[in-house]
């Protein structure tokens, strides 16, 4: 049988440089597949959006693709599409991620539309308009769907006042108030290689192509690449806050339902990702999915999140209810959330769901893009080059004890936000 | 593709297929039954995937909360889907506990329970699961247009049924249609990964093999006849977006036509893959996106086909700008229509819709849950020579014949078109 370490990235197999220039470079090599996947961050995300010009940052990530000074958008789309190569960015809050795959031979072409589309983009009117054009039809399909609008309105109340409360695409007159000159200058104050990474999976030798790497954006300079803006602490709510959306001809309401939650640096945050598991993830969405939809048949979906990252996080419950039911949904839910703060969670609850973290890994890892994106989580977090090896310790270090005392830190159904939005 | 496998039919009838990968320590299993929304009647529609959803409602064995943990428990994912032709289950595991996977689709082929009160359960998340589809302008709209292309065959309705009859079905009609085509003559065992197939094959064959064999389900034979006249509907609902799907007829996955379709259908609308885990590649230099967004009229522009028993749909599918009509989005695509049944599309044309697939095969085979997929996907409509040949066939394809499946398929007389129009449906907001 396969050797289960064989399958986890580590420290003898992950090559790791930090080029002059400041741009970090994660290589694994694996040639069970001839493909490869070139993906990583760069400073550049929604932080750095403000009220009035909102959706900027997105904005701007997305005109990367629609013209440089050496290819045009059907040169960028032809040279991948053509050999059945994909590659894009998108701007997230802190950062603006990139991600692309292809057969080996052609990672070159894959690294060219990144520097390129980094370096050198044109953002020619025609395409300004035409994506604006899309963005608006994308906000008003929004606008119809009773899940973005729950998290918005959910967003809006757990994250009052902070930045966390406004969606990265903006609104109607934020997206028709960017002008080509904020693109342009946003690009060129934000766009930078400190604190970029880089991260190459697949066919192909790590030093080889680290050289790749460096030979592409070695040379990048930005001496005025802005510094991150500074991110503040957000406080729980005072007391339950509840609002509806509505939203007129639709057969299903949407439900988010919670509080904040953890760090992902925080040192309870396994404790919570291990009771946000039990507690609405496990088997068919665990205790949130059995009461919900196997018990009581109320939803189609039921489940609970625990959204962890740089800043304060979000641990929810999300349900797509009839809306005859919205009440006795929420009732019920709050009823679990009640009795898991009470009670916590049983020892064989918590033995089956490490088992289950442990066990998965293989799956998470098996493919380029899984690798990828863990190598991409080590660097981000800085969670050592053997995390993947070590984790399976730190899941059987977590105690009923630690998700208890997690569970009544966050979750206070006095001070639930709920969000809902239907007909 | 390097394709050694193993195929097998027990002496049940129960058809296995296997294959060994030893590039992670994972194991991928799939049992596909052949029964879809096409097996089911008016007042039953629906059903199939009902019962896929009572699958997972557990047995004496198997209890209902026991199941899912059980598989949780030990680092698995497991799923199924009910589509047009087939019903799937399938459970990828480490390695060394995939035995789970096997006792437990063994035990749920014959040892279901049905229990009345959990299908009650069930009607209510089955109604729920319904209702969030009909949130969806295009779930209304690819409804009413499926149901417009299909007059007498049962690819007439949506998988998920009916709402009328996911009210009325019975337990009793569940139960029967859980007997009548869960039987290992009608399913197809598959797994690849990480096992050695002597094994595999003699566990499989001690786990199923006494399973006895049902007669053989009759399958609905209610071919539908030539379209002989294009049809034209509209959907209105809230919202503020209009969209438009076209849909013309697609031949049965057996047919030589469905290469060169498929070849036209990169050319067009951008490459498409045979791969359920993988994802596919944009489409921005297909001849609609040139024709339709750059020239904005649409902000999107998208089709799929997709391998079917028999003659399924080819739909068009786009989103027009608040500004352009739906009429003028047709216009620009009946243009570009007449171009390829017109002109010879050029051999690079071709060329390149092959190295497309190429590379999104690749893509599919670094999951062992796609790989495991693959294995059984075509036996349910063909067999898996089909799955082995795809590229060669997709290789095959001329200009010449690209064109002349452009002129048999796509004529205005052989298309359903239908528009979502949006009414006003602004409500109060804080």
């Amino acid at each position: 049988m396969t050797k289960l370490n064989s399958a986890f990235p580590g420290a003898d197999d992950i090559t790791r440089v930090v080029l002059k220039n400041g741009i970090t470079v994660l290589c694994r090599t694996n040639f069970n597949s001839p493909s490869v996947v070139l993906s990583g961050y760069l400073s550049g995300g929604t932080l750095f959006d403000t009220k009035e010009k909102l959706g900027l940052a997105d904005f701007t990530a997305s005109c990367l693709m629609r013209g440089n000074e050496k290819r045009d958008f059907q040169n960028i789309y032809d040279a991948l599409e053509s050999v059945g190569a994909g590659f894009g960015f998108n701007a997230r809050t802190h950062s603006v991620g990139f991600g692309g795959r292809s057969l080996a031979e052609d990672l070159p072409l894959l690294l060219e539309m990144l520097s390129d589309g980094l370096r050198q983009p044109t953002f020619a009117d025609e395409h300004v308009e035409r994506l604006r054009a899309q963005y608006l039809v994308g906000l008003a399909l929004r606008a119809q769907d009773t899940g973005d609008m729950a998290e918005m309105v959910f967003d809006e109340i757990l994250y009052a006042g902070h930045p966390y409360s406004l969606p990265d695409d903006g609104f109607p007159e934020t997206i028709e108030a960017i002008t080509c000159d904020d693109l342009i200058a946003f690009h060129r104050e934000k766009y930078g290689p400190r604190d970029m990474v880089v991260s190459v999976v697949g066919a192909i030798d790590a030093d080889a192509a680290v050289a790749q790497v460096e030979q592409m954006l070695g040379d990048w300079e930005n001496p005025a690449q802005a510094v991150k803006p500074d991110l503040a602490d957000m406080l729980p709510l005072d007391e339950r806050t509840q609002r509806h959306h509505a939203i007129a001809g639709k057969s299903q309401a949407d439900l988010m339902l919670g509080f904040l939650g953890p760090k992902r640096l925080d040192p309870d945050f396994m404790a919570a990702s291990l009771g946000n598991s039990i507690l609405g993830r496990f088997g068919l969405m665990g205790r949130i999915g059995d009461a919900v939809r196997e018990k009581a048949g109320l939803a189609y979906y039921a489940y609970s999140s625990l959204s962890a990252g740089i800043g304060p996080g979000a641990w929810y419950i999300g349900a797509g209810v009839n809306p005859a039911n919205l009440e006795k949904a929420i009732d019920l839910i709050l009823k679990e959330l009640e009795n898991f703060i009470e009670s916590g969670v049983t020892e064989e609850e918590l033995l089956d769901n490490q088992t289950n973290y442990i066990g998965r890994l293989p799956l998470s890892l098996e493919s380029n893009q899984g690798v990828a994106g863990a190598l991409l989580n080590i660097e981000r977090y800085d969670l050592g080059l053997d995390y993947y090896r070590n984790y399976p310790d730190l899941v059987r270090a977590v105690t009923r004890d630690d998700i208890l005392a997690v569970a009544r830190k966050y979750i206070e159904p006095a001070r639930v936000a709920i969000a809902t939005a239907g007909p | 593709m390097t394709e050694e496998i193993t195929k097998k039919t027990l002496k049940n009838g129960l058809t296995v297929l296997l294959k060994e990968i030893h590039t992670a320590p994972l194991i991928s299993s799939w049992v596909w039954y052949r029964v879809g929304s096409r097996d089911e009647v008016p007042g039953k529609t629906g059903i199939s995937h009902w019962v896929e959803h009572m699958q997972f409602k557990g047995t004496p064995e198997f209890p209902a909360n026991i199941l899912d943990k059980a598989i949780s428990r030990e680092g698995g994912v497991w799923n199924a889907f009910t589509y047009l032709d087939w019903t799937t289950y399938y459970e990828t595991m480490p390695a060394d506990k995939i035995d789970l996977a096997l006792r437990l689709e063994a035990d749920r082929m014959v040892n279901s329970g049905f229990d009345p009160e959990e299908v009650a359960s069930e009607r209510t998340v089955i109604i729920s699961e319904r209702e969030g589809s009909e949130n969806e302008p295009m779930f209304k709209l690819g409804e009413a247009v499926q149901a417009a292309s299909f007059r007498i065959h049962p690819y007439h309705h949506r998988v998920i049924g009916d709402m009328a009859d996911l009210h009325s079905m019975t337990r009793d009609d569940l139960y029967e249609h859980y007997q009548t085509y869960y039987t290992p003559n009608n399913a197809v065992m598959a797994v690849a990964g990480d096992f050695e197939t002597e094994k595999m094959l003699g566990r499989i064959e001690e786990l199923f093999g006494q399973i006895p064999a049902g007669p053989t389900p009759k399958r609905i034979e209610r071919p539908e006849p030539e379209a002989s006249g294009g049809l034209s509907l509209t959907v209105e609902g809230e919202g503020e977006t209009t969209f438009l799907q076209v849909a013309y007829r697609f031949p049965s996955a057996t047919d030589p036509d469905f290469f060169p379709l498929t070849v036209l259908d990169s050319l067009l609308s951008g490459a498409s893959s045979l791969n359920m885990f993988g994802g596919g590649i944009s489409n921005k230099t297909s001849r609609l996106y040139r024709a339709l967004v750059e020239k904005e009229i649409t902000v999107n522009a998208g089709a799929g086909a997709q391998a079917t028993i028999d003659p399924y749909l080819y739909s068009f599918t786009m989103i027009t700008r608040p500004e352009r009509t739906p009429d003028e989005a047709l216009a620009a695509l009946d243009a570009e229509i007449e171009r390829v049944q017109n002109e010879l599309v050029s051999t690079d044309e071709v060329a390149r819709a092959v190295k497309q697939a190429r590379a999104l095969f690749a893509y599919g085979s670094e999951s062992i849950t796609n790989q495991g997929f693959w294995l059984g996907y075509a036996e349910m409509f063909a067999d898996y020579d089909w799955f082995l040949t795809y590229l060669d066939k997709l290789a095959a394809v001329t200009p010449a014949d690209v064109q002349r499946v452009a002129q048999k398929y796509l004529r205005p007389q052989a298309r359903v078109i239908g528009t979502y129009l949006p009414v006003n449906g602004e409500m109060e907001n804080d």
